[in-house]
């Protein structure tokens, strides 16, 4: 990746993060630990749960969301791997790995989005 | 005299982040981001799921409460719990707000995503639960 990219994922990491900081918690606790325990099990009924993620704020939301907290890992990932197993930060492999995945993940949230 | 220069590297442990508290911390906040991006792939399969019909969406949901995902929601749930409160602490050095020639103090800014923290995650249990 150029130079001149790495502003624009530091912005996308940055809002990213403050996106997952402030919802990400809640999301895990409604559909991970609350679903286990059975707290949130009949508001995970599929009819319900399809009428929300359809609807049209529901798709951007999500997209939004997905999108977001993927390109946040994806940028302070990349400097996690370089700093915790002393690699390069600009070395391909780290790159195409970190935001190559990021940018896949994002298109595929935008297909399953459109197409639900 | 004429020899070539070779600059003084100090050598880093291969480990360097183990052993020191204040180091490891710092890892384990980086690291914090595999559990937003473990999630939010969680989310993207959730809607792939609903998108192939009522079964898979089960057969999802069935996945997601085995005890394996119960304690990988535990631990990401505390990755997730650990991002917010550093990603609040830091957000008031990462950005100056200034009212004409005054700045806001830190811990306003600090109260202030707090805030938006509950109210956003009030608003999402509610539409969930309720919407």
């Amino acid at each position: 990746m150029r130079r001149s990219t790495e502003p624009l994922w530091w912005l996308l990491f940055a809002i990213g993060g403050a996106v997952a900081a402030v919802l990400m918690p809640v999301h895990i606790l409604l559909g991970g630990v609350g679903l286990a325990a059975g707290w949130t099990r009949d508001a995970f009924a599929y009819d319900r749960i399809l009428a929300l993620a359809s609807h049209p704020l529901g798709r951007l939301y999500l997209f939004v969301l997905i999108a977001l907290s993927l390109l946040h890992w994806a940028h302070r990932f990349r400097y996690t791997l370089a700093e915790g197993l002393h690699l390069k930060a600009s070395w391909l492999p780290v790159e195409v790995g970190t935001y190559g995945t990021a940018v896949v993940g994002v298109a595929l949230a935008a297909l399953a989005l459109i197409r639900l | 005299m004429g020899e070539t220069m070779i600059p003084y590297r100090r050598p880093v442990r291969f480990a360097w982040w183990w052993g020191r508290r204040a180091y490891t911390l710092f890892v384990v906040r980086e690291l914090t981001s595999v559990f937003v991006g473990a999630y939010a792939v969680l989310l993207l399969l959730l809607v792939r799921r609903l998108g192939q019909g009522r079964e898979a969406y089960d057969a999802y949901l069935h996945f997601l409460t085995t005890p394996q995902m119960t304690i990988f929601h535990l631990v990401a749930l505390a990755g997730a719990l650990y991002h917010s409160v550093t990603w609040f602490a830091l957000a008031p050095k990462a950005m100056a707000v200034r009212v004409g020639e005054r700045r806001i103090p830190e811990p306003v800014i600090t109260a202030a995503a707090y805030a938006v923290w509950v109210v956003a995650s009030v608003g999402v249990a509610w539409i969930v639960l309720r919407g």
